[in-house]
């Protein structure tokens, strides 16, 4: 071969190497200090995505914001962001400075976003400009942030976890009414299934699911994923014991179908809707069973189940959104005004009884929309039997690692493969060690 | 470098023109060397553009991981990340030290990276010049299945894998529905994207994709190859296995050498794939370095750390390639001799 084709084959290997090398390395920009009212006119809004769809969401949010935009003259630009993305984003807008000036966090990342400082802090002052900290349910507001410090964000949609069921399945099993206890619950599952429906179905393959579950599982055994001093304590006992029990479900009960290892898309609900499964554990699915054709009269809304002999029990995290404005932002005031306009109570009122959740702002609670069976027993469980997930600066890394560890056990369950207790605290110590610091 | 004639309309004005009116005998040489940058340094003019393009999308950003690979970067430094102290090599001695949590479980997704490049490439690369091969004569029908071919190559990466995400679930997927429901050929559905199977899909998948970019780039290679000397062969007596190993391979080999690499680093730091497939969390048989990464800075917010580990992947990428072209270098100047 001719030397010129050999230094043109160097050359195309240089080129694919500095490809590949790119795909390696991480980029970064400078970030410029605090906020501003450089661009008072407009307003950049991240939602999450609450409604069946980002679509949906679109939809729902437009004619509000039209609203804002006629009272104050300030143009909000919507994005709807998918969960699985969100916190990407934020991450990326935190560190290059360049980001919304207003958005949506799931209230369980306060805690973790509060110690990375892109968010706004709700101390006095900021309060008072939406109307004071007392128009809140201080459980909401106690889970948006470190305990002492004050709130990252403001909620915005509080929800909390249920047992959705079937009533039609129910009925033809001959089952009167929910189950109170998880021994209640384990005899009924196993009565509903047969023939390829299944008495319950779980999210297996989604981690933050997973992890939610994990938490209301410890609680009921009297064990923390976190000590006071917010060290990990994944592989203790009672978390073992908890993550087990849920695993089990689909591994020594078998009353999940073993395909629901893998689910992640809210497939879950769809089994709900469809007959396939006959309860599923889950927060506000009233908004999503809707659209899948599922009457409200034709499922049932209960607390999830303690153990034997329990009362008063954790059985739900304190769940919900929070709006938070980012420390960025070039149009402070505005953004302020916005928040104020969708903690307003005639927003929650709207925005609640839409997407199904609880307002977090008191009056607008005695609305009758939440009367409604559903928000009733969400909003019992929310005051009485719920606790935040741990305020800790690590909380997103014990999501996503318990969370994983569990997927797995699921896929091992599924595959056949029993799942014992020490195998369950091998994950979780390994989880555990993957904590830095 | 071959040095471009430049009209002198539109030559760049000489550097240092400004200083006009020195000495009879320095200007000469001025205008002499003037002449020889303007002749000589027009292509580089030309080649700045890109180079400070190159240097602002690759090179800024490769230091400024590396710089991050020192230091503490975790969530409370995130937003003024300047601040974040240093770390000495400490990330790195987390990432190597295998007896610990994370440094074996990076071993681990190495090997597992490793595995499946071999694999993806290999198969990607024989499907690739075998096609190419058997398309190389003209029969009816060849443009269409070459377009056919070409078609996994021309697809939206992300409209393609989520395709295929569909195809591989475990209930309603149409791979166990062929497989276990109309063949039989499983007691149980199996499952695709969790536990050890998912390995395999990522393979399927991967090679789905690159093997019409070796086609393509084999196919092209092909056209080179003189008929003659397959005649000459042909009436020597060669079989067409003769051919092939005689003349087609040798003949692809400087394709090959450039192919193999491009393939091997492709499909090496492939994060789109997996991650498209699987999600944030991979099943551990399937779990590649990329991913790795990314779940080691993204979701554990220790971005230091998976800058340690993205340094450590660009060494062993770069020490890799070197020896590649090393070895196949040398064994081709022995075999000019």
């Amino acid at each position: 071969m001719s030397r010129s084709s050999r230094s043109r084959g160097r050359l195309a290997a240089a080129a694919a190497l500095t490809t590949a090398l790119t795909a390696t390395a991480c980029g970064g920009g400078t970030t410029t200090d605090g906020s501003s009212n450089d661009d008072p006119k407009t307003l950049t809004y991240w939602a999450s995505n609450q409604g069946p769809s980002v679509e949906a969401d679109k939809k729902i949010l437009t004619p509000e914001l039209k609203k804002f935009e006629k009272k104050t003259g300030i143009k909000v630009k919507l994005e709807v962001i998918p969960w699985d993305s969100l916190l990407d984003r934020i991450l990326a807008a935190t560190s290059s400075g360049q980001g919304p000036d207003v958005l949506n966090i799931g209230n369980t990342w306060s805690s973790s976003l509060q110690s990375s400082g892109g968010l706004l802090p709700w101390n006095k002052e900021n309060f008072e400009k939406i109307g004071g900290r007392d128009r809140f349910e201080p459980s909401a507001v106690a889970a948006a942030g470190a305990k002492g410090e004050p709130p990252s964000a403001v909620p915005l949609y509080s929800l909390s976890y249920a047992l959705y069921y079937n009533k039609e399945m129910f009925e033809k099993a001959g089952i009167d009414g929910p189950p109170k206890t998880w021994k209640e619950f384990d005899a009924t599952a196993k009565k509903l299934t047969s023939d390829g429906r299944y008495g319950v179905a779980v999210e297996g393959g989604n981690p933050v699911e997973n992890a939610h579950h994990a938490f209301i599982f410890a609680k009921q055994h009297g064990a923390d994923f976190f000590d006071a001093e917010g060290n990990p304590t994944f592989d203790k006992p009672g978390n073992v014991k908890g993550v087990k029990q849920y695993i089990d479900l689909l591994a020594n009960d078998k009353v999940a179908a073993p395909g629901n290892a893998e689910y992640a898309q809210n497939q879950t609900i769809k089994d709900v809707a469809t007959g396939k499964a006959a309860m599923m554990l889950w927060q506000a699915a009233g908004s999503t069973l809707k659209p899948l054709g599922m009457k409200e009269d034709e499922y049932g809304v209960a607390p999830i189940p303690v153990q034997e002999g329990q009362q008063d029990a954790v059985n739900s995290m304190v769940a919900g959104i929070n709006i938070a404005v980012f420390e960025n932002t070039d149009n402070h005031d505005g953004a302020m005004e916005f928040v104020k306009f969708m903690t307003s109570d005639a927003e929650q009122k709207i925005l609640n009884e839409t997407y199904g959740s609880i307002p977090p702002v008191k009056p607008a609670q005695q609305d009758a929309a939440f009367g409604k069976h559903e928000q009733k027993v969400l909003r019992e469980v929310l005051s009485n039997s719920s606790a935040p997930l741990p305020q800790v600066p690590n909380e997103s890394q014990f999501e996503t690692l318990v969370g994983t560890a569990m997927k797995e056990l699921f896929a091992d369950a599924a595959a056949g493969r029993t799942v014992t207790e020490g195998a369950v605290k091998q994950r979780l110590t390994k989880a555990q060690q993957q904590m830095q610091k | 470098m071959t040095a471009t004639e430049t009209p002198s309309s539109a030559a760049p004005s000489a550097p240092g023109g400004g200083e006009r009116g020195g000495p009879p005998a320095r200007r000469g040489l001025r205008r002499f060397l003037s002449a020889r940058i303007r002749r000589g340094g027009l292509p580089y003019l030309l080649l700045l553009p890109a180079l400070v393009l190159e240097l602002l999308i690759h090179l800024v950003p490769i230091a400024v991981g590396v710089v991050m690979s020192f230091r503490e970067l975790t969530n409370e430094y995130l937003r003024h990340w300047g601040d974040a102290p240093w770390r000495g090599l400490d990330n790195f001695r987390v990432a190597v030290d295998f007896d610990g949590s994370v440094g074996a479980a990076l071993l681990k997704s190495f090997g597992v990276t490793c595995a499946f490049t071999i694999l993806a490439v290999g198969l990607a690369w024989v499907l690739g010049a075998g096609a190419s091969i058997l398309m190389q004569d003209a029969f009816r029908g060849r443009g269409v299945l070459r377009a056919l071919f070409l078609t996994p190559y021309a697809l939206p990466v992300y409209a393609a894998v989520i395709t295929w995400s569909f195809m591989l679930q475990r209930d309603n997927g149409l791979v166990n529905h062929v497989f276990h429901e109309q063949l039989g050929l499983t007691d149980e559905p199996s499952f695709w994207l969790i536990g050890g199977n998912s390995f395999l899909s990522l393979v399927v998948v991967s090679v789905w994709r690159t093997w019409p970019f070796a086609f393509l780039i084999i196919t092209a290679a092909l056209q080179n190859i003189p008929r003659d000397l397959y005649e000459a062969a042909a009436i020597d007596g060669a079989g067409i296995w003769q051919q092939i190993r005689k003349i087609t391979l040798p003949s692809l080999r400087p394709v090959n050498q450039v192919l193999l690499l491009v393939l091997f680093l492709w499909t090496f730091n492939d994060f789109n794939v997996p991650f498209m497939l699987f999600g944030k969390a991979a099943p551990e048989a399937a779990n590649l370095i990329s991913l790795y990464i990314y779940k080691s800075s993204f979701l554990t917010w220790d971005f230091g750390t998976g800058a340690a580990m993205s340094v450590l992947l660009v060494l062993f990428l770069l020490l890799v390639t070197a020896g590649y072209l090393l070895a196949t270098s040398r064994k081709k100047r022995g075999a000019d001799v």
